[in-house]
């Protein structure tokens, strides 16, 4: 039975939706016809647009957005930020442990191969002192709900998550285009976060830094598929938006250069990635990056946010680890579930997984947007007996879960209101001064009935995400 | 500022400028192509029309005659010319996209509405009705980015190297324009007198949307060294060689003046300018017009040059 987070099953209507309820009884499919074209059309307008890439006719597309708001109450919220907290806590333990004194590995709790193997662990990164001891300053966790208690972790996404730019367009819309029903709520709000971003990177400057450190946002360029956002943010942080060229670096300082000559950056929020940030270090053929800026951030005059390397916790073998890790670390139990995962690598699970291939979802361990997986009760034969070929040839590759009935909202499509699968990625910002997680986060949804994959790359859309102050 | 962001507002300035001026080039050029023949020229507008874009050899690798539909295809629709104005837009918002954070939201509406448009209205304009609707079009963007620049851009920087875009931008357009049709400002052409010359004359002027202006300035019938004096040398008339060096010399001074620091682009600007306000026209015509016009156009190259050098790389 799926769990719909405005109807229960006998058809009331759940208390935080109350308002949403009543609204949509009022409203017509012309009304919000018309008022999903105006959403389309500020996206538009505005350029908020991305990339698919292998896409050669879309060059630049909108994500759909659908209007009908998702409503998480005030109580349901406070324990889903406290479990959040646990969890990038947790996280970034682990990674300054693993590039350090790997007591997790010396306690046996996560097998060593998972680090010394996973092609996203950065062997340069060993031993070296981040500033502040923070890796992870920007982190979306995906969450998926599948009854009214339990949030689950989906995956963490720690290398550079995006979407945030979404989450801000949609309450822009919301504001905009329905005032009586956001009115009608309080609504905790969210346009806070380049704020909440700016004072997170600017507490992460290096110790060496001057009391007014300087950060910008490094970007691929405007061919990257989250170009927007990056401008975006850059924009609403009032810092410089930077392509590689525009840095380089002269006796392990970063500079910029500016129409008045070079000028000191201490922070550099980037959003290339590890393998391209320095061709010295990393992929030497690079364009993206910056020749000597590793160097710079091993010698500890600048910080780069996220730090390198932190792309060995997305790793969905480690994923099932995480659990563990919060005993280990934090003596504590887990605030947030993890979704039951049988690791591939270990042949009792490869044997189950092999046996219930049509139930299950199969990922590969390092697989990200939705792509390469195997969705078992909506797969055809053939792609069954694609995935089991896949499976004995490389079982580390994969990890299986259950099929998780995630749960749905009401959402417009074509043939009027209906209820559609959603995932919420909240961004948990860490600096030195503290976790900071604006309320809400980025609803995505699977527009295509029955469908449960959300990410934009495969046709999902977005929602507007209330927590409303009870 | 980044000076790689300096460098696209400046180019994106200088890139909405350019379809504005092409679009009133293929208008001046329409018109001038409409008359009966016994007032023509006897020169060919259309070749007229691509001299005075600086695009006649680009064109002849792909055309063999200018006439109206391959000029009109060249200069506003053509994926293969660089300048044509459907190009310049598409650069034009390919730069605004690459400074989004320091152009306003005004500006980018502007730049980015134009873009989503442009498909459809080139696709109208086949016609020379509906040519003429869509040079009204590109004029209007261009007073839209324009003007919402001037209304919501911050003082600073970044509206100086926009500006400054645009004047030098402009200041070439008027060089351009002078260079092609100097040979109807010659006082031999006065004596000819008659419908032509005038034809001729106000197509000048109508490039630079100054026809207007003319009268109120001098009073009387359109003579040739008075259209050259307005163009080169009249502080008022804001596409003049001299308005424009006063905006160019006013804006490098706000930047030097910002940046602490005098520079190659200032020292240049500042004799160009010296030099149109010391000149009278008579002078010039005497010196040789087309001598003028050449080394003022050399000259301004060489400020795009040295503003370059100093601040965009």
């Amino acid at each position: 039975m799926v769990y719909d987070e405005m109807r229960a099953a006998d058809g009331t209507v759940r208390m935080p939706y109350a308002e949403v309820a009543r609204w949509l009884q009022g409203v017509t499919s012309a009304q919000l016809e018309r008022r999903r074209a105006e959403a389309e059309l500020f996206y538009r307008r505005g350029g908020i647009t991305f990339a698919v890439y292998g896409d050669a006719q879309g060059e630049e597309r909108i994500i759909p957005y659908d209007i009908i708001p998702r409503i998480l109450s005030g109580a349901e919220w406070a324990r889903l930020k406290a479990g959040l907290e646990q969890r990038i806590r947790t996280l970034n333990l682990y990674l300054a442990d693993i590039y350090g004194p790997r007591e997790i590995l010396k306690a046996g709790i996560v097998p060593s191969d998972l680090v010394w193997q996973n092609p996203a662990f950065r062997p340069e990164m060993a031993g070296l002192a981040v500033p502040h001891g923070i890796y992870i300053h920007i982190a979306g966790i995906d969450i998926v709900r599948t009854d009214g208690d339990d949030f689950y972790v989906l995956e963490d996404n720690a290398r550079t998550p995006s979407g945030v730019s979404y989450m801000l367009g949609g309450r822009e819309i919301s504001i905009r285009l329905m005032p009586e029903l956001y009115a009608a709520h309080r609504v905790a709000p969210v346009e806070n976060y380049p704020n909440e971003l700016l004072a997170t990177l600017r507490s992460s400057a290096p110790r060496n830094a001057t009391n007014d450190p300087t950060a910008v946002l490094l970007t691929p360029g405007q061919f990257n598929s989250a170009y927007y956002e990056h401008s975006f943010l850059a924009d609403k942080m009032g810092i410089e938006l930077v392509e590689g060229s525009d840095l380089f670096v002269r006796d392990g300082i970063v500079f910029m250069r500016t129409t008045e000559g070079p000028k000191r950056v201490d922070i550099v929020y980037r959003r290339v990635d590890d393998a391209f940030i320095d061709p010295l270090v990393f992929e030497p053929e690079s364009m993206l990056g910056v020749p000597g800026l590793f160097a710079a951030y091993a010698a500890g005059n600048v910080t780069l946010a996220n730090a390198v390397g932190t792309g060995a916790v997305d790793d969905k073998v480690v994923y099932s680890y995480v659990p563990d890790m919060v005993r280990f670390y934090l003596g504590e139990e887990p605030l947030l579930k993890n979704v039951p995962t049988w690791r591939c690598r270990d042949p009792k699970d490869l044997a189950y997984v092999l046996d219930h291939l049509s139930e299950l979802v199969v990922k590969e361990v390092h697989g990200s947007g939705g792509y390469g997986m195997l969705v078992g009760p909506h797969a055809t034969g053939a792609d069954i007996a694609l995935f089991r070929e896949r499976l004995k040839a490389d079982p580390t590759n994969y990890v299986a879960q259950p099929t998780l009935s995630l749960s749905t909202c009401p959402a417009f499509v074509e043939n009027g209101i209906a209820p559609r699968h959603v995932d919420l990625r909240p961004f948990v910002l860490t600096g030195a001064d503290g976790i900071r997680i604006v309320p809400g986060g980025l609803t995505r949804v699977a527009l295509r009935a029955g469908s449960l994959v959300v990410n934009s790359s495969q046709g999902g859309g977005t929602k507007d995400t209330w927590v409303v102050v009870d | 500022m980044l000076s790689r962001t300096a460098d696209s507002l400046f180019w994106l300035s200088r890139y909405v400028e350019r379809a504005d001026y092409l679009a009133r080039v293929l208008e001046a050029a329409s018109r001038l192509s409409a008359l009966p023949k016994a007032y023509g020229s006897g020169s060919n507008e259309w070749e007229s029309a691509l001299a005075t874009a600086g695009c006649i050899d680009a064109f002849h690798q792909i055309h063999e005659t200018p006439d109206a539909a391959t000029v009109i295809d060249f200069l506003a629709f053509s994926e293969q010319n660089p300048s044509s104005i459907r190009r310049c837009l598409e650069v034009a918002r390919t730069n605004a996209r690459a400074v989004r954070t320091a152009i306003t939201a005004e500006m980018w509406q502007a730049i980015n509405g134009a873009w989503l448009e442009l498909p459809a209205m080139a696709a109208r304009a086949t016609d020379p009705d509906s040519l003429m609707e869509f040079l009204d079009w590109v004029k209007e963007i261009s007073l839209r980015f324009d003007g919402s620049g001037y209304r919501t851009m911050l003082r600073n920087d970044a509206y100086w190297f926009a500006r400054l875009g645009i004047f030098i931008e402009r200041a070439d357009n008027t060089a351009r324009i002078l260079d092609v049709k100097y040979h109807v400002l010659l006082p031999e052409h006065a004596a000819v007198g008659g419908g032509i010359d005038y034809s001729q004359w106000a197509a000048i002027l109508r490039a630079v949307s100054a026809l207007t202006s003319y009268h109120w300035v001098y009073r009387q019938g359109l003579q040739p060294w008075l259209i050259a004096d307005l163009l080169i040398l009249n502080q008022q008339m804001p596409r003049s060689l001299a308005a424009c060096y006063g905006a160019i010399v006013a804006n490098l001074e706000r930047l030097s003046s910002a940046y602490g620091r005098h520079g190659e682009s200032q020292r240049l600007a500042r004799s160009i300018h010296v030099q149109l306000e010391n000149s009278r026209i008579d002078q010039i015509f005497q010196g040789g017009l087309h001598e003028f016009i050449t080394s003022f156009t050399t000259n301004n190259n060489r400020l795009g040059a040295a503003v370059a050098a100093q601040y965009l790389s």
